[in-house]
């Protein structure tokens, strides 16, 4: 009890917990343990330079402003395009990670691709399939009654098919919605 | 090759993309042997991770053979079977040498707040990762290593994040003999903290979740207690019960942005994005853990602000630790550790998924449909 000094007793003594659980109290000296202490300055890393050499830059790479100069290494997987690229651009040149405008940015800019690159995919031959997509096919063989059966987030995954469809429904009602006004119109 | 891309919320298919080539001399060319999808990849799909980009190629979690490497690549030689951490650093940045890899400073442009990590969106970097046939692993001479002939694939490859950053949550917890630890969330990673916590010397371990299936995967796999917190009005209260009313010594957050526990933080977290994170596990790891105990938090969260009860974690005099794990780091004690026969990693996967039906396992893994735990996944069958 908190009320008093002693600690409540433990259902089980190290002993006991050395007999049944496998290594039990084989790290308890924490010199035995690989991140104690946390900033060790004694560890080799295999590497052999004092400062790498840098990576070729072959875009202007987009960087947050908090950094001085363009890191030596980065990532090139999909460099800045379109109205998303615009977007992001102006987020990491005009804002730094302390504000809520450049995640939020970055954010809107996810969902306009998203959107843009949905649209661009009816002009190729692999349009988008929100179907095979999603990966719902397998619920049949997968036990989807008897999986979600007593649990709490069952209450929003139905939220789930909003998302993925919502945007469509949003599309599809607004095209209606420009054809009508152009017909009413001539 | 075969990789998969991201086509936006809830969608992701596999499509035919350049193999990877060297963009910096001390890069390597790997094959993928094995992928995983990790518990943290389902906030990239859900849409949460900002600057997600579409046709990005996930995955952090990979072993495999190197096929290519560059003109500085001194420690590792084609046809190496390698083991890869999800973190990408440098090795000699301010934070690289004082042991903080996962906080590298010379890897990512697009954020100063995390350091580099495959295929977790451009917020880490931009990388493509190891969910595909073939993957670029900068700084190849510092994070990759062979995999010893003894330890197994599947083994090898929870090593490069799962077991690793469940092992360095427990060490983050400050683990005496005879500390009462709760572990908040039975995935892969709650797992194996918890079962790293008997290694460091817990008097008791308690398991936190929702799903039964997973629970009884920490009764048998970790030796934990456990509690199913929808059986309970209040899981807070249910911790300070089981605990005589003080609280548990150490808590262990193992869930991360997507909790779920209470509806308008789920909501506002993960389906409207206008939180980092849903932090009630978090929460529950502030109100559940006794006065100037110690919090460690593994789960992974957005950079957006999210709605943590700081006021009680001050109040209660708390120390709150955590971090990305250094995934090498914890190696050379955590294959001792295997060698001996204390931990098994593989025996938390429960499924193994051919590359092309990437969809179907995502799917399954966000819904937690068919005792889903952990998926491999396997780009290309024996």
């Amino acid at each position: 009890m908190p009320y008093r000094a002693e600690k409540p007793p433990l259902p089980e003594t190290p002993e006991q917990l050395r007999a049944r659980i496998p290594g039990w109290g084989a790290d308890l000296d924490p010199a035995d343990r690989p991140s104690y202490p946390r900033e060790r300055s004694d560890l080799r890393t295999g590497a052999h330079w004092d400062f790498p050499e840098r990576q070729p830059e072959p875009y202007p790479r987009e960087r947050s402003i908090e950094h001085t100069q363009l890191p030596p290494v980065f990532g090139t997987a999909q460099p800045l395009h379109g109205a998303a690229g615009a977007i992001r651009r102006y987020a990491y040149d005009r804002f730094s990670e302390g504000r809520a405008a450049h995640w939020l940015l970055l954010i809107a800019a996810d969902r306009v691709e998203s959107t843009t690159e949905h649209l661009k995919s009816f002009a190729t031959t692999r349009p988008d399939n929100p179907i095979t997509e999603t990966g719902i096919l397998s619920e049949p063989r997968r036990h989807p009654i008897a999986s979600r059966k007593g649990r709490v987030d069952v209450r929003h995954q139905v939220l789930d098919p909003l998302i993925v469809a919502g945007p469509w429904i949003a599309g599809g009602l607004a095209a209606v919605a420009v054809l009508r006004r152009l017909t009413k119109s001539s | 090759m075969r990789a998969m891309v991201y086509r936006g919320p809830y969608k992701v298919r596999v499509e035919e993309k350049d193999v990877p080539r060297i963009e910096h001399p001390n890069d390597a060319v790997i094959k993928v042997v094995r992928a995983a999808i990790c518990g943290s990849d389902l906030h990239l799909y859900h849409g949460m991770m900002p600057d997600t980009r579409i046709g990005h190629t996930f995955g952090h979690e990979f072993i495999g053979v190197v096929e290519q490497v560059g003109s500085s690549v001194q420690n590792l030689q084609v046809g190496d079977r390698v083991m890869v951490p999800f973190n990408i650093y440098c090795g000699t940045c301010f934070f690289c040498s004082r042991g903080l890899y996962s906080n590298c400073h010379n890897v990512n442009p697009n954020a100063t707040a995390v350091g580099g990590i495959y295929g977790y969106s451009h917020t880490t970097g931009g990388y493509d990762g190891g969910q595909a046939q073939y993957v670029r692993v900068p700084f190849a001479d510092v994070g990759p290593q062979k995999i010893p002939d003894w330890l197994e694939d599947e083994d090898a490859l929870l090593m490069t994040d799962a077991l690793s950053t469940g092992y360095f949550g427990a060490q983050l917890a400050d683990i005496h003999e005879g500390d009462t630890v709760a572990v908040l969330g039975a995935g892969p990673v709650g797992l194996f903290a918890a079962r790293s916590a008997w290694l460091m010397g817990a008097g008791r371990v308690v398991v936190i979740d929702q799903l039964d299936y997973r629970l009884e995967k920490a009764e048998e796999f970790a030796y934990a207690e456990t509690r199913n917190y929808t059986e309970y009005q209040d899981i807070v209260v249910e911790m300070k019960k089981a605990t005589d009313g003080l609280g548990f010594d150490r808590v262990i957050e193992a869930v991360g942005a997507e909790a779920d526990g209470n509806l308008i933080q789920h909501v506002t977290a993960a389906k409207l994005k206008l939180q980092g994170g849903s932090p009630v596990a978090l929460n529950w790891a502030i109100d559940g853990v006794r006065k100037g105990g110690t919090v460690s938090v593994m789960g992974a969260y957005g950079p957006i602000f999210s709605a943590v009860k700081f006021g009680d974690a001050m109040n209660k005099g708390l120390t709150l630790r955590m971090n990305q794990a250094p995934v090498a780091r914890q190696w050379p004690r955590l294959l001792e550790h295997i060698r001996s026969g204390y931990l098994k990693p593989s025996d938390v996967i429960t499924h193994r998924i051919p590359l092309e039906h990437i969809a179907e396992g995502y799917h399954l893994m966000s819904s937690k449909l068919d005792g889903m735990i952990k998926p491999v996944i396997i780009p290309d069958e024996d």
